[in-house]
């Protein structure tokens, strides 16, 4: 069992927690995940780690209630426990060479994935200049944390509530014509945002970084749901990845295979189980 | 009266009609009278050829006789001298290969039920209430267990017996490894499994899910933590796939995650479980081994209405137990057999619909000693299907040698090791499918054993 020491409520559908696994939090790297699973009849759902404390030994996960597993986890409370808690697992992102213009972008709840990157970028002596961005002024998430640690913070939100009215690709454009050479970019986020900006960066040949979050089972590279095709060849998220070059990254696949279970999905949410975390 | 003799006393089993709707386990087990009627089968015959074919050492006649008296208690306890799981033996071993195909009777008829009879006695336990044997003295000598499948318990329990602090470091949620989420529940119920798990901690052994060795903690930091000695059973855990088009459509499953979702996950019992699954009409199911048949049986429990098993070669070569290829036909799986897909193929909706196959014929033995399927030029065809499952075997998993300094490996991705199970590394023995690619549960609970003689060696000559 794993206790949950704070929670913070983010917006209405963003939550985060610390919990407490110190042994994950000893070997946590910027851009790895965990797996969870809240009760016993629960599934084993991936969230990439947000930010690790390893003196404390706890990791911090944010997540945006979507589905039936985000939304028993967000139902509960800190002082209360989660049943399973693995990790760190897959491959740590590499750092860019110092010196180059690096620019981070993330997306809705893919902020929280970028987080911990750009925090590593910047205490590695790097400057980032980040562009996040949301639907709504409500659903941007740590603005703060990101000032913290960016060179440059640009925030935009699809509604013209916050920062600058359109989407991140709108920003991240003028950063691409400016004509200044980019090192790389790093952008996370929701599928369709993912493939956007890799279309959008792959005439300018700038190195573009995407960090996926499939589905997945074990986690370990045991089950190969997760797999994904990249540069025509099949890798698995869990142990090749999650990070990988945005212009080898076969989106359509992802977008289908992401969607596989949406009807039983639905179905389990109309049926939500008694007695559990709800 | 000897006419009877020569056959086994027969199983009751689940009517096929009827368990093929159900995850409960086919067979009932023997009830006392048939098991002490079986047990007089045996000859008791002085060279006691069974023991040669149990690779774990078991003293058959002996466990044997104990029933046919009715010392049930004693019977148990002669079994578990060696082996440590007998109620998952009893089930899951191919004893057709082993200590029944040496047994006397067997030159005459049947060989004597011995694995029945082992799960007899085992299952008699679990319902009588399993004691715990007498223990050594602590030997202070602590070492770590990497995995908890049939390898690492073995080894475990052997190790906890000789008085050694034993710890077992599992990466899922629940031990077992290839025993909860491989075998299906209507082979290996997992409260079995549960219960043989119990019998290992109630042997002192610790137990410390969630945690993958090679990620989370590596072997040269169980060294640092105090871990004297260190064995791992890792098992060959990653999925191989066709390599053929269309592998990674909606509705195409590798057979790890078909029976993980379904076993360790229990989709089986979706929505009450949150994990889901989906199985179509139609379910091919690539591979003839012993995971093939776990697949297709699975897939009709899911409610496909037609599951086939797609088999490059021929009948003779399918590596399966006989005994779950018969069981699969009587459920009424389809075998299409010198048949190899070439292509899968989607709709629109991204979902699998079809796939390419061509006829084969057998030609000269290959380097495994069977004959290799040759394509038959021309014989393209395409089923319909809108589920496959790939279970063309496994290769081990890689994570503890890529992150073990000085462990040697093979070529295929296993850990080199000796007939002791000791790897290139001091301090570190490793066995079961990790060392031999994919194998049997008994072939990895023998080398569990083996390795824990050799690690207690180990121990006793450290100061």
């Amino acid at each position: 069992m794993y206790r949950l020491i704070t929670k913070k409520v983010l917006s209405s559908v963003h939550k985060l927690f610390e919990v407490d696994a110190p042994l994950v939090a000893r070997k946590a790297k910027p851009g790895q995940f965990v797996i969870l699973r809240v009760d016993d009849q629960g599934e084993r759902i991936p969230l990439t780690i947000a930010d690790a404390d390893p003196e404390r030994g706890t990791i911090t996960i944010i997540f945006q209630e979507v589905g039936l597993t985000t939304q028993y986890l967000g139902a509960k409370e800190s002082g209360e426990y989660l049943a399973d808690f693995v990790g760190p697992l897959g491959k740590p992102m590499e750092l860019p060479s110092p010196g180059g213009r690096v620019i981070a972008v993330g997306g809705g709840v893919g902020i929280a994935p970028v987080y911990p990157k750009v925090k590593a970028l910047h205490n590695a002596g790097l400057n980032v200049i980040s562009i996040i961005g949301a639907r709504t002024r409500e659903f941007l998430i740590l603005e703060d944390e990101m000032r913290a640690v960016s060179a440059e913070l640009h925030i935009c939100t699809d509604d013209g509530s916050y920062g600058q009215h359109g989407f991140v690709s709108d920003i991240l454009q003028q950063f691409l014509d400016d004509g200044k050479p980019i090192e790389e970019i790093i952008a996370v986020g929701p599928l369709p945002m993912m493939r956007v900006v890799a279309n959008q960066t792959r005439p300018y040949g700038v190195k573009t970084l995407v960090s996926l979050n499939p589905i997945m089972v074990d986690g370990t590279g045991m089950c190969g749901a997760c797999r994904v095709t990249v540069g025509g060849k099949t890798r698995f998220t869990c142990v090749d990845g999650p990070v990988f070059d945005a212009h080898q990254v076969d989106f359509d696949e992802l977008r289908a295979r992401a969607g596989m279970y949406l009807d039983k999905e639905k179905m389990a949410l109309e049926n939500c189980r008694c007695g559990g975390a709800h | 009266m000897e006419k009877e003799m020569k056959i086994k006393h027969p199983m009751r089993e689940q009517e096929p009609r009827e368990r093929k709707k159900n995850f409960n386990e086919v067979p009932f087990g023997y009830d006392e009278e048939t098991a002490v009627a079986e047990a007089e089968r045996c000859l008791q015959c002085k060279k006691e050829p069974c023991r040669q074919g149990c690779p774990v050492e078991v003293d058959i006649p002996a466990f044997i006789g104990l029933i046919k008296e009715r010392k049930f208690s004693e019977s148990i306890f002669k079994l578990k001298e060696k082996n440590n799981l007998p109620a998952i033996c009893g089930r899951v071993c191919p004893q057709e290969t082993q200590c029944e195909a040496l047994c006397l009777r067997a030159k005459k008829g049947e060989p004597v039920g011995v694995g029945r009879l082992e799960r007899f006695i085992a299952d008699w336990e679990l319902a009588h209430g399993v004691e715990i044997p007498p223990l050594p003295a602590p030997s202070g000598k602590r070492v770590a267990v990497v995995g908890s499948g049939p390898a690492g318990l073995t080894c475990a329990g052997d190790l906890a017996r000789m008085g050694h602090d034993v710890t077992i470091f599992e990466a899922f949620h629940i031990p077992g490894g290839v025993l909860v989420y491989g075998i299906p529940e209507f082979r290996l119920p997992k409260e079995i499994v549960a219960r043989e798990v119990d019998y290992i901690k109630r042997l002192g052994v610790k137990l410390e899910v969630n945690v993958v060795v090679g990620k989370t903690l590596t072997v040269d930091e169980l060294f640092d933590e105090g871990f004297q000695a260190i064995f791992i059973g890792t098992g060959a855990g990653l999925p191989q796939f066709l390599g053929v088009p269309g592998e990674n459509l909606l509705g195409v499953y590798s057979a790890n995650e078909f029976l993980t979702r379904t076993n360790l996950m229990k989709a089986y019992l979706f929505p009450l479980y949150d994990t889901p699954i989906k199985v179509g009409k139609n379910v091919a199911v690539v591979g003839a081994g012993n995971v093939a048949m776990d697949s297709a049986r699975t897939a009709l429990r899911l409610g496909a209405e037609n599951v086939y098993i797609v088999y490059r070669r021929s009948e003779k070569e399918m590596p399966a137990r006989l005994e779950e290829i018969h069981h699969a036909e009587e459920e009424g799986i389809q075998f299409n057999l010198l048949t190899n897909p070439v292509r899968l193929f989607g709709g629109d909706n991204g979902w699998v619909k079809g796939m390419e196959c061509l006829k084969m014929r057998l030609g000269d033995p290959d380097e495994s000693g069977r004959r290799s399927p040759i394509p038959i030029e021309g014989s393209e065809f395409v089923f319909e299907v809108d589920t496959v499952v790939i279970a063309v075997g496994q290769t081990p998993n890689p994570l503890v040698p890529q992150t073990t300094s000085g462990l040697k490996t093979g070529r295929k991705g296993t850990i080199e090791a000796d007939e002791n199970g000791q790897t290139s590394r001091r301090g570190v023995w490793a066995g079961g499918d990790i060392v031999t690619g994919a194998a049997t549960v008994i072939n990895a609970m023998g080398a569990g054993k083996t390795a824990a003689k050799s690690i207690d060696q180990y121990l006793n000559s450290l100061a």
